[in-house]
């Protein structure tokens, strides 16, 4: 295969994704492409199905149609072992953090590294230790327990928790949701640093349009279960698609209406 | 001839007899479905407990729930139910001029019967109900999830290390149930009932048989494990935030106790009726 072969190859490609909760189709034919070594942000209503759209590629949730193919081989039709071989090379940051809460954070940040490449838990220390380092918190954090720490930096324990074993896809699930504008901006700094660092490839969700703006190299808005559009971040606020400029501009009046009762 | 209007109340009454129908039939399906699910989970969880790779931590932090913090509890269990035994017995076996035997009457009762069943409810109270109310919040938290993509099966990091810990520890805690059941009849038959101490004791090691505390020990680790199980179930498939998790705690203490009844009587014809 030549080399313009390999590149066109993108390192996530998602074709027809459905899934549904019982009555509600939440994701109804998903079509994405994302080029290695690029950050596309997805952007779409409360309830728009974009956890659901993460946690399909991650295995947590069976679609119930679509491929997702990584590096050109469908997730979907491979077995139990090469499933969760290709899951290992992924790293999520989820909405809540989902800090582990009976391990103390360093435990948290390193549980990757112990549980893969099998390494001694004096070492294992160490590097949680640098890598709290590179989400700007000190060593002596990784001795607290998960229950101590603010919301920032529950957030910060879950990006270097996420990002510890270098993983070449990475997740982030609402990133900034909860924070101060400044510590929204210095996580978006550090997203954008390690994607650079470790030449990962990185799906991100947010609300936050600043925060879009920062990450991503593209954008895309999920909306009644489809991406209605995809463009990149500065063509945003001049979109003139309707979805995305009620959505970006935060109108009531438009054509997304709110379901207040199902 | 039967009336237009019999006729019509007949056929309602049918469909009623049969919507009845329909109801039973749905709900032991959802039964069937359930125990289904609930064997295919424990079937899953014990493979995991011999497949590397093993949590050893995680088995000891497990024991050390289910077991060691269990022992306060269960020790003043026994030893209150060995007092009540003798006494009690000690009225009741009067009235045939028995009053000897109730050393046998307690020794037997707490080894085979009391001492497991109560050691079971109680560690269904504790342990079982703090398990589903750990792995509901694990759940509803995505922290499960998390362990996916942290390459770890949480099968194998939550569940096979407490299935393993509950057959291990319940069993131990017997033992002791088991001594202080006979110690509660011993001080209430001396102190209470005049009886002499070594004559009580003489007549319950004699009377006491290996298969009389084996069976007891089996029925302890059946229980162990059937508490975990019902923990783990419920809190691993719990949804719903504060009120699911709230409600998988109270399923699985209920779940577990009436198992831990309903298997203690397939276990007793299987042990004594031959
Ligand atoms: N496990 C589940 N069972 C049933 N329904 C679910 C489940 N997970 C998600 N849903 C439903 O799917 C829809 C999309 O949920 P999702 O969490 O993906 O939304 P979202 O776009 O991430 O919203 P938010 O921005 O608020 O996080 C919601 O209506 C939710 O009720
Ligand atoms: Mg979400």
């Amino acid at each position: 295969m030549s080399d313009a072969a390999v590149a066109a190859v993108p390192k996530l490609r998602i074709r027809g994704l459905r899934k549904g909760f019982g009555a509600k189709q939440v994701l109804d034919g998903i079509d994405l492409d994302v080029p290695a070594g690029t950050s596309l942000v997805v952007i779409g209503g409360s309830g728009s199905g974009k956890s659901v759209l993460i946690k399909c590629v991650l295995g947590l949730i069976e679609p119930d149609a679509g491929t997702i193919e990584l590096d050109g081989r469908n997730l979907l039709a491979m077995d139990r072992e090469g499933r969760e071989r290709a899951v290992a090379t992924m790293g999520m940051l989820f909405q809540n953090g989902a800090l582990f809460d009976s391990l103390p954070v360093w435990e948290n940040v390193a549980f990757g590294l112990l549980a893969r490449h099998r390494v001694g838990r004096r070492e294992a220390r160490g590097r949680a230790d640098a890598v709290l380092a590179q989400v700007g918190l000190a060593p002596s954090v990784g001795d607290l327990w998960p229950a101590e720490l603010s919301g920032g930096m529950q957030k910060r324990v879950a990006l270097a928790r996420a990002i510890a074993a270098a993983p070449d896809l990475l997740f982030f699930d609402e990133p900034t949701t909860g924070l101060d504008p400044i510590m929204g901006a210095v996580i978006d700094g550090l997203i954008v640093d390690v994607v650079k660092r470790l030449g990962s490839t990185a799906i991100a969700i947010t609300h936050d349009m600043a925060s879009a703006m920062r990450i991503a190299d593209s954008v895309a808005m999920l909306h009644k279960g489809r991406i209605v559009w995809q463009g990149a971040p500065d063509t945003l606020m001049t979109s003139g698609n309707a979805i995305v400029d009620q959505f970006t501009h935060g109108r009531r009046e438009g054509p997304i209406t709110m379901e207040l009762r199902r | 001839m039967p009336s237009l209007n019999a006729i019509v109340s007949g056929a309602a009454l049918m469909e009623r007899l049969l919507d009845a129908v329909a109801a039973i039939g749905k709900a032991a399906i959802a039964v069937a479905r359930q125990c289904g699910r609930i064997t295919l989970f424990a079937a899953e969880g014990v493979s995991q407990i011999v497949r590397p790779p093993f949590y050893p931590r995680m088995v000891g932090r497990s024991l050390a729930e289910i077991g060691y913090f269990s022992l306060p509890v269960v020790a003043l269990t026994a030893i209150f139910t060995g007092m009540v035994l003798a006494l009690q017995s000690a009225t009741g076996l009067a009235r045939f001029s028995a009053e000897t035997q109730i050393a046998s009457l307690v020794v037997l009762s707490v080894t085979r019967e009391l001492g497991p069943v109560l050691a079971g409810l109680m560690v269904a109270g504790r342990a079982g109900a703090a398990m589903a109310a750990e792995l509901g919040t694990m759940r509803v938290t995505d922290q499960i999830d998390a362990l996916t993509t942290l390459s770890t099966n949480p099968m194998k990091y939550l569940v096979a290390p407490r299935l393993l810990a509950g057959a291990i520890a319940l069993p131990l805690l017997v033992v002791v149930a088991d001594i202080l059941g006979v110690l509660g009849g011993y001080i209430i038959a001396t102190l209470r009932l005049g009886f002499n101490g070594h004559v009580y004791l003489e007549n319950t090691l004699n009377f006491v048989q290996t298969q009389d505390v084996v069976s007891g020990l089996v029925k302890a680790a059946v229980f162990g494990f059937l508490v975990a199980l019902m923990g783990c179930y419920n809190g691993y498939n719990s949804k719903g935030g504060a009120q699911g998790v709230g409600s998988a705690t109270t399923a699985a203490v209920v779940s577990a106790s009436v198992l831990i009844l309903a298997f203690d009587y397939v276990l007793t014809e299987i042990f004594f009726v031959r």
